[in-house]
């Protein structure tokens, strides 16, 4: 059966895994725009702009103050988190009451301005992180040589959308959040603090784009335009996953990834548009998303 | 009364109008530096760019012909629609005389066919393609620094002669890319080597993990990477993640900036095979240009940079003997006229506007190697300009037939 497709298995297995590396970036920017659509109801453009600071941070950290990887992996979601509280704060908590469009033209605004900051000061040709020595090397699977720091990347997506999935749908806290975006001045009679956990909820979304921002800087460089390259694909997989759905986000990103790998295969050329034709072609069929309901 | 006056007036415009012709039109050289502000070959071109026309028109003192020198900048964005926009209104509305840097070489195809149109001079340091020089030569089209031509003949005979004699080829698929692969797998059919596979990525694209898993299964002997700026850079970085070299292929960028090398750093880019047509320690009078720009910038010339700087001397130069600034006539001048200035060595202007001149073939150091932040090539190979270029009479451009 692979004679006819004219690849041979072991070639198609290795563009799989490939395009499985790929979907755990997808997927875990999809998760932190889908918790915050979700629960906030607002588009956040500058998801990709904060990926890029979290790589941008995880290198500053490195170069300045020669705090390793493993300290990168916990310090930028923080500093990242803490940049999106900022943000949630004094901005974006005074467009709650209006039209979706204002969060959307803010935080597209935030993106071009922390961008354009940095492409002024370092330039679009980036700075270069090394692979963490723990995960130097790879192995060779017999269908293809994969680097040790690609599969950690694969299995620190998975852990993380699992955890963050459980937080939100298993949790009291959880539960609490989603109370608070299905009707707040409820929630907020019985004596939980709404605003905080809106401040919070855009502070983890945005960590999350900081981790894999982290989790990029070894393999993309760490440039100004990566976030932007990235942003794009990451709302199709959303709205493909559907936009209130967590599940859907996570279950998305990694198909999607997958589907670009072979599409890489068969038709190069068309690989950076795949994902957007999968997209016409959902919202003609399930408008509100292969996992969403429509609101 | 009316018909005096009337009479008058066509007389004034009739006299003014031939003044023009032997002056400058409008008074004063307007020079347009179209460059990628904000992309991925800002670093290539870009500010640095700029700063390297800057740089030739205080050299050249400020005037020519006693005329003020004015310059426009913009951001093509590396988009052929914005830069043709950008070029038809400087030309009509702003009177630019010459439009320089024009990297990304589907813009420079697109700015080379308005120039053509128009009668202004394009000089073209930033877009690799042949194309430039070929067909698609206009009166007063130049392409000052170095093509894909070049780049396929200078690189590509030394690799094979080291043994490289099966090749694959990852291409960013644009005018750029179809262009250098085309030129790699001619030459590699007149030396005998074997062309087994190429693959076209889309242009431009952050993870080339599997195009580069395809050329690792290949098994061929040179991965030649046929794409530049970014693109370059992630396809090293993620090559050597993937063990492509340590797997005993040879990786081979075709087209590869100072800026490139400088991000991917020695660590990864050592060993790698780079052709320039300048680098800013080869020579005493090119260490001491690239000294002054990079006190003015803060970063060495890359060779697109140190071209935007020649040319615009050169055209000044050309204005000022011709003493117009009449498209044709001044790129007719420029064809004439030697060329003397830091960055070009032993260089002629052929007929289809192709300047050639000396190529560097250069060895990315070792760490261990460098002594400076800039200090990245060391020198293999100078290819004379009639070995490196096309001959302008096979270029099938009209004008050099």
């Amino acid at each position: 059966m692979f004679e006819l497709i004219g690849i041979p298995p072991q070639a198609l297995f290795g563009q799989l895994l490939l395009g499985l590396i790929n979907g755990s970036f997808y997927a875990l920017l999809s998760l932190g725009l889908a918790v915050i659509f979700g629960m906030l109801n607002v588009i956040n453009f500058a998801h990709g702009a904060l990926y890029m600071v979290g790589a941008f941070v995880a290198w500053f950290l490195l170069q300045q103050l020669g705090l390793g990887y493993w300290w990168a992996l916990v310090l930028c979601p923080i500093v990242v988190g803490l940049l999106g509280i900022v943000i949630e704060k004094t901005m974006l908590s005074r467009l709650y009451k209006l039209d979706h469009l204002y969060g959307l033209l803010l935080t597209f605004g935030i993106a071009l301005i922390l961008e354009g900051g940095f492409k002024h000061v370092y330039g679009v040709s980036g700075q270069s992180y090394a692979v963490p020595s723990a995960f130097a090397g790879g192995t060779n699977l017999g269908f293809m040589f994969l680097p040790f720091y690609r599969g950690w990347v694969v299995l620190l997506s998975i852990v993380v959308c699992l955890a963050t999935w459980y937080a939100i749908e298993k949790t009291r806290l959880g539960s609490y959040l989603r109370a608070a975006t299905e009707n707040p001045r409820l929630v907020q009679s019985f004596g939980i603090n709404v605003p905080v956990m809106i401040t919070l909820t855009y502070g983890v979304g945005v960590a999350l784009a900081g981790l894999a921002g982290v989790m990029a800087a070894p393999i993309y460089s760490v440039n100004a335009l990566m976030g932007s390259n990235l942003i794009i694909v990451v709302f199709a997989v959303v709205v493909i996953g559907g936009m209130g759905s967590i599940f859907g986000a996570v279950v998305s990103g990694y198909m999607l990834g997958i589907l670009e790998g072979l599409t890489k295969v068969f038709f190069p050329e068309a690989s950076n548009i795949v994902v957007f034709l999968i997209m016409v072609v959902v919202l003609l069929l399930r408008p509100a998303g292969l996992f969403g309901r429509e609101r | 009364m009316l018909k005096k006056a009337l009479l008058a007036g066509v007389a004034m415009s009739a006299i003014a109008t031939s003044a023009m012709a032997a002056g400058l039109s409008g008074d004063k050289v307007v020079v347009g530096v179209l460059t990628d502000l904000s992309s991925i070959y800002a670093d290539v071109a870009g500010k640095g760019s700029i700063a390297a026309a800057e740089l030739a028109v205080a050299d050249y003192g400020g005037k020519v012909l006693g005329k003020p020198i004015e310059i426009l900048t913009a951001d093509h964005q590396n988009k052929a629609d914005i830069a043709s926009n950008i070029a038809r209104e400087w030309i009509d509305a702003k009177g630019a005389d010459v439009l320089v840097d024009l990297v990304t070489s589907s813009v420079g195809l697109a700015v080379q066919g308005i120039g053509g149109e128009k009668g202004v001079v394009t000089i073209n340091s930033g877009a690799a393609t042949v194309r430039l020089s070929q067909k698609e030569c206009t009166a007063t089209s130049f392409h000052w620094i170095y093509d894909t031509y070049s780049l396929a003949h200078v690189t590509t005979p030394t690799v094979v002669a080291e043994g490289g004699d099966s090749w694959f080829i990852l291409t960013a698929d644009y005018a750029f890319g179809h262009s250098l692969e085309g030129d790699a797998s001619n030459v590699l059919k007149d030396l005998g080597a074997k062309l087994v596979g190429t693959v076209r990525h889309p242009f431009p694209s952050t993870d080339l993990s599997s195009f580069l898993l395809q050329a690792q299964a290949s098994g061929a002997k040179v991965v030649a990477l046929a794409n530049a700026g970014q693109d370059t850079i992630n396809s090293v970085k993620q090559a050597s993640e993937f063990g492509i070299v340590a797997g005993g292929q040879k990786l081979v960028a075709l087209l590869a900036f100072l800026s490139d090398i400088h991000s991917i750093g020695l660590e990864l880019g050592q060993g790698l095979l780079v052709t320039t047509g300048f680098y800013w320690d080869m020579d005493d009078e090119a260490r001491a240009f690239s000294k002054r720009f990079f006190e003015k910038f803060g970063k060495m010339p890359t060779m697109v940079q140190a071209s935007v700087y020649s040319s615009t001397l050169h055209y000044l130069r050309s204005v000022e003997a011709a003493g117009t600034d009449d498209g044709k006539t001044v790129a007719a001048k420029m064809k004439e006229l030697p060329i003397k200035d830091p960055v070009l060595r032993n260089a002629t202007i052929g007929a289809n506007g192709r300047v050639i001149h000396d190529m560097y073939l250069m060895q990315v150091k070792a760490p261990s190697e460098s002594t400076s932040e800039w200090d990245l090539y060391k020198p293999v190979k100078t290819v004379p300009g009639a070995q490196a270029f096309q001959d302008p009479k096979q270029s099938g451009c009209a004008l050099a037939q």
